[in-house]
């Protein structure tokens, strides 16, 4: 972890009930990296990204975003517990797609895009649609602008919701294992549209995904996770090619033998 | 028994006065149970407890006590703090707040209903709060709780007699100041009946269609 980091875990510990989800964990992620969390369920790969998008609270440690603390705010010089309030500022610059798309079902295309830009980023109506078009196009669904949600396909779904997150203009854009609903077909053209935007953009990107062409084309580092705790952290051709740990050796073999 | 046609028939213009101010108690009350009820859902949902637990406690008290006495209540009490009502809004206010303990039981359903997802794609676009209420949570989660809504109308009409004891004329008084004359009690419960039982059925004509679109909208 270096100082520069925009993103920092320090000592990040989380249980649910019993069951220990994130040990003690601790690693950073610099501006415009793109990281690619893997290995097996209930590892805490999605616990992190949640934490990140304030959706699910550490038990302890400190999660840093460009400095500001997530959780914690300072009062009268003490350190408390955050408020909404802080949380409302210190996620504003973060955003993510969910494995289940989570389109509003009662608006149409277009103003699931327009909705945050608008009434986040203070845009006016002509703005926000314009720039909604422009995304639109680049996810290849200018023709869906009015279509209802559920009337797309869950690629297509997935597609827009990547639209609706690049729309709020994020720094962070959190991934969380955007293609696990989709047949492989479905999955290919969201993983294309993922490719295009990281070549486009600067977004600082977290992946937690099995596809693992994908991670190996846009990730500039892969973090084995396994039972709460990073075990190998590489770039992705060495991580992928030459893993060092028994346990990521295994997790590979079963995701090869799988597909 | 002979049952006396004539003043079966003599009796309906009076009655259908009262069934009129049985229907306008009920639209008043009925109106308040809405938006009051929708109120007390979303209170009860707030993050700061001085306005959710007092809420809570209110909506538990009123829906676990009877309607007559809560009507006894408003029409002896209030007006001994100064404030003095119509009986008819004396008596919509009692209908539309006790029924009010129950729509916003039915709007906390249908928010409930709302999947956690919806909730937490709010969060990542950063959208205010208020503005993930009212575009999107509550129009997802009023369409399914639509029919449910709709019953109470019925519910609530069918308890439009006890007004009676705050002085309202509706239906029943009418059969009651009638029969005071003519003691023909008969023919004027009956009638009486008869056009509760047609008010009814006219309430619930939409309600039921509105409940066949629900079902086939989700089928």
């Amino acid at each position: 972890m270096t100082r520069a980091d925009q993103i920092t875990f320090d000592g990040v510990s989380k249980k649910f009930g019993e069951n220990v989800v994130l040990d003690d964990l601790s690693f950073g992620v610099a501006a415009g990296e793109r990281v690619t969390l893997i290995g097996p369920s209930g590892s805490g790969k999605t616990t992190i990204l949640r934490m990140l998008m304030t959706l699910t609270e550490p038990d302890s440690g400190t999660i840093t975003v460009d400095g500001d603390n997530l959780f914690q705010e300072m009062r009268n010089g003490t350190l408390v517990p955050a408020r909404e309030q802080h949380l409302r500022s210190v996620r504003r610059k973060i955003t993510m797609v969910f494995q289940q798309y989570n389109l509003f079902p009662n608006m149409r295309v277009l103003r699931n895009v327009t909705e945050a830009p608008v009434h986040v980023l203070g845009l006016s109506q002509d703005e926000a649609e314009a720039r909604a078009r422009e995304l639109l196009e680049m996810v290849g669904l200018a023709d869906k602008i009015d279509a209802h949600p559920a009337h797309l396909s869950g690629g297509q779904q997935q597609r827009v919701a990547i639209a609706r997150a690049l729309a709020i203009r994020p720094e962070v854009l959190l991934l969380d294992e955007v293609t696990s609903a989709l047949d492989p077909e479905l999955a290919a053209e969201v993983l294309d549209v993922l490719r295009d935007v990281a070549k486009s953009t600067s977004v600082t990107m977290l992946c937690v995904t099995h596809a693992m062409k994908f991670a190996r084309d846009i990730s500039d580092r892969v973090l084995m996770f396994n039972e709460g705790r990073i075990i190998e952290s590489a770039p992705p051709a060495e991580l992928f090619d030459a893993p060092q740990h028994e346990r990521t050796q295994r997790f590979l073999r079963s995701l090869r033998e799988e597909s | 028994m002979n049952f006396d046609w004539q003043t079966a028939w003599d009796s309906v213009p009076q009655l259908l006065q009262g069934l009129l101010i049985a229907l306008q108690a009920t639209a008043l009350g009925y109106v308040l149970a809405l938006v009051l009820g929708l109120a007390f859902a979303l209170a009860r949902r707030s993050h700061q407890a001085w306005l959710r637990l007092p809420v809570a406690f209110f909506v538990e008290f009123v829906r676990s006590t009877p309607l007559l006495v809560q009507l006894f209540f408003l029409f002896f009490v209030l007006p001994t703090v100064g404030l003095e009502l119509s009986p008819m809004w004396t008596g919509a206010i009692g209908l539309g707040v006790h029924y009010a303990t129950y729509t916003s039981e039915v709007y906390r359903s249908g928010i409930d209903g709302v999947p956690a997802g919806q909730w937490e794609a709010a969060t990542a676009l950063s959208l205010p709060r208020r503005r993930t209420w009212t575009r999107i949570i509550l129009p997802q989660a009023i369409p399914r709780v639509v029919p449910a809504l709709g019953n109470y109308a019925i519910s609530m009409f069918k308890d439009t007699p006890q007004l009676t004891v705050i002085t309202v004329a509706e239906m029943l008084s009418v059969v009651k100041a009638l029969g005071s004359q003519n003691f023909q009690y008969l023919e004027l419960i009956t009638m009486a009946g008869l056009l509760y039982l047609v008010a009814a059925l006219l309430i619930a004509w939409p309600v039921r269609i509105a409940e066949r679109r629900y079902r086939k909208e989700n089928a």
